[in-house]
């Protein structure tokens, strides 16, 4: 099996990365240990290189009226200089991926996972109308590259000529330079912190990734991987595709009705969405385990004794310090504050308890 | 001539080392840590209980695993390492060193068909691919 290489590879092993295999690329997983990664992005800043995510632009006159039809969430809304959160789903309501839509002064760009890419290009292209609608995927040109962190702001503030980042509010974005590099700088990310996303050209990744990380070492900076990624995200409350999001899952059940808009108009997926919305088929619970143990998916949740439901993200939360885990259960059956139990082990018989809780499990600091 | 290491492995990645006096410490390899990663829980017996060669005896929970521990001696617990029980971390910065995680008085001698620290590198070798 070939996993691609990003960009970055060879400048990731020179930092010392484990590598493993991840959608397709040789992606890091950690520098140092992902406990330390972690927590550097809580109380100061991390660096992560997220390349393999995909960029699609989508242009022509026809833009909006197309990706109003492709997403639940309202396009419409969308100023120049903003972004978007936002599923697609197919007609039953199953969600092919989630993605970030930003809306740039001619066009738009929808960044997707890497997991998705190729399947996503393909569901895009057959939602086109006849005219009036380009689609370039801009994945192989394009890096992107993600300061996370309290210090994110300060770190960068000086690499960024004539930009006054601070002006940029969360979930906007605007183009500009830092370290000479021309980047889109997009203050949105995957942690639960305050931070930067710059999108650039793959050629000038490498030179911003070590300047930043330059820069930021002083600063306690370390470059981070998909370790502390996830258990960031976790914490967040940052549904992951192909575990939390699926085909089979719908975004009501996903507790992201937040980003159905079932009344924008005519949208794919919207009529089963309705009904999902009128009768929601699962509820998706955050637990915390009261004792020892790591949930993982997969594993079973249980209330009474019978089963209820899944796990479909578990890791430990470094900053909440217990296990954490996400998942699907019936509606109604494990209420917030209650107390149920997950399967810790293959052995069935090793539970522990858990307790249910409101996402996200970590908010951070204002 | 003495050997000159007395430590020796299994393969399911523990160690030994012998202190003299019918004592010995037991840990995970630096091996194993490097492959589970970041360790978070490890659940051991107490001091008192009784160790048998070849059998589970605890485990240690990581990010990624939760892995079982196997016994590479018999013998009695004389002290858990506390301090790698409550900062689980040490097993990953010195898994031969300051986290050991038990010290045992030993039940006759340490069994002949453990690995010696070269024998034990070349097995890690083969079982990472």
């Amino acid at each position: 099996m070939s996993e691609r290489e990003v960009p970055l590879g060879a400048l990731h092993r020179r930092l010392g990365a484990r590598m493993v295999p991840f959608a397709g690329y040789q992606m890091p997983l950690q520098y140092s240990s992902i406990r330390d990664e972690h927590q550097a992005v809580r109380e100061r800043a991390g660096l992560f290189d997220v390349s393999h995510m995909g960029e699609v632009r989508v242009g022509g006159l026809g833009a909006l009226a197309y990706l109003q039809r492709l997403v639940t969430n309202d396009v419409g809304k969308l100023e120049v200089g903003q972004a978007l959160y936002t599923v697609m789903c197919r007609e039953d309501g199953g969600i092919v991926d989630d993605l970030l839509v930003y809306r740039d002064p001619g066009d738009y760009m929808c960044v997707v996972n890497a997991a998705r890419h190729d399947d996503d290009l393909e569901w895009m292209g057959r939602q086109l109308p006849p005219s009036g609608v380009e689609l370039e995927d801009q994945s192989d040109q394009t890096c992107l590259l993600a300061l996370q962190g309290p210090l994110s702001l300060q770190i960068l503030a000086p690499l960024a000529e004539g930009t006054e980042l601070g002006s940029i509010s969360y979930y906007h974005h605007r183009p500009g330079r830092v370290l000479g590099v021309p980047v889109r700088l997009s203050r949105t990310g995957y942690t639960g912190e305050d931070g930067f996303e710059l999108y650039c050209d793959r050629a000038a990744a490498e030179g911003l990734f070590q300047g930043i990380l330059d820069h930021g070492r002083s600063r306690g900076l370390l470059p981070a991987g998909l370790g502390a990624r996830d258990t960031l995200r976790l914490e967040a409350g940052f549904r992951l595709y192909g575990q939390d999001i699926t085909l089979e899952r719908e975004p009501i059940s996903a507790g992201l009705g937040w980003v159905v808009k079932l009344d924008k108009g005519e949208f794919v997926g919207r009529e089963a969405l309705v009904r999902a919305k009128a009768e929601p088929q699962l509820s998706f619970i955050g637990l915390r385990l009261l004792g020892r143990g790591i949930p993982r998916p997969h594993q079973a949740i249980l209330a009474a004794g019978q089963p209820i439901g899944e796990v479909t993200s578990g890791s430990y939360g470094f900053s909440v310090g217990a296990g954490i885990a996400m998942g699907y259960v019936r509606p109604g059956s494990a209420p917030k504050g209650s107390e149920v139990e997950v399967a810790l082990r293959a052995d069935p018989a090793e539970r522990g308890p858990a307790q249910v809780v409101a996402l996200p499990f970590y908010r951070r600091p204002t | 001539m003495s050997d000159p290491s007395p430590v020796r492995f299994t393969k399911t990645h523990e160690w030994v080392r012998p202190e003299g006096a019918g004592e010995a410490v037991i840990g995970i390899t630096d091996h194993a840590q490097a492959q589970l990663g970041d360790v978070i829980f490890l659940e051991l017996p107490s001091a008192g209980a009784h160790l048998t060669a070849g059998q589970r005896f605890g485990a240690v929970e990581s990010v990624k695993a939760a892995s079982d521990l196997y016994s590479p001696v018999s013998g009695e617990i004389l002290e858990v390492n506390q301090a790698a029980v409550s900062a689980p971390e040490v097993v990953n910065q010195d898994a031969q060193g300051a986290g050991w995680l038990l010290r045992v008085r030993l039940e006759g001698e340490i069994p002949a068909g453990l690995l010696d620290p070269q024998a034990y590198d070349a097995f890690a070798e083969s079982d990472s691919h």
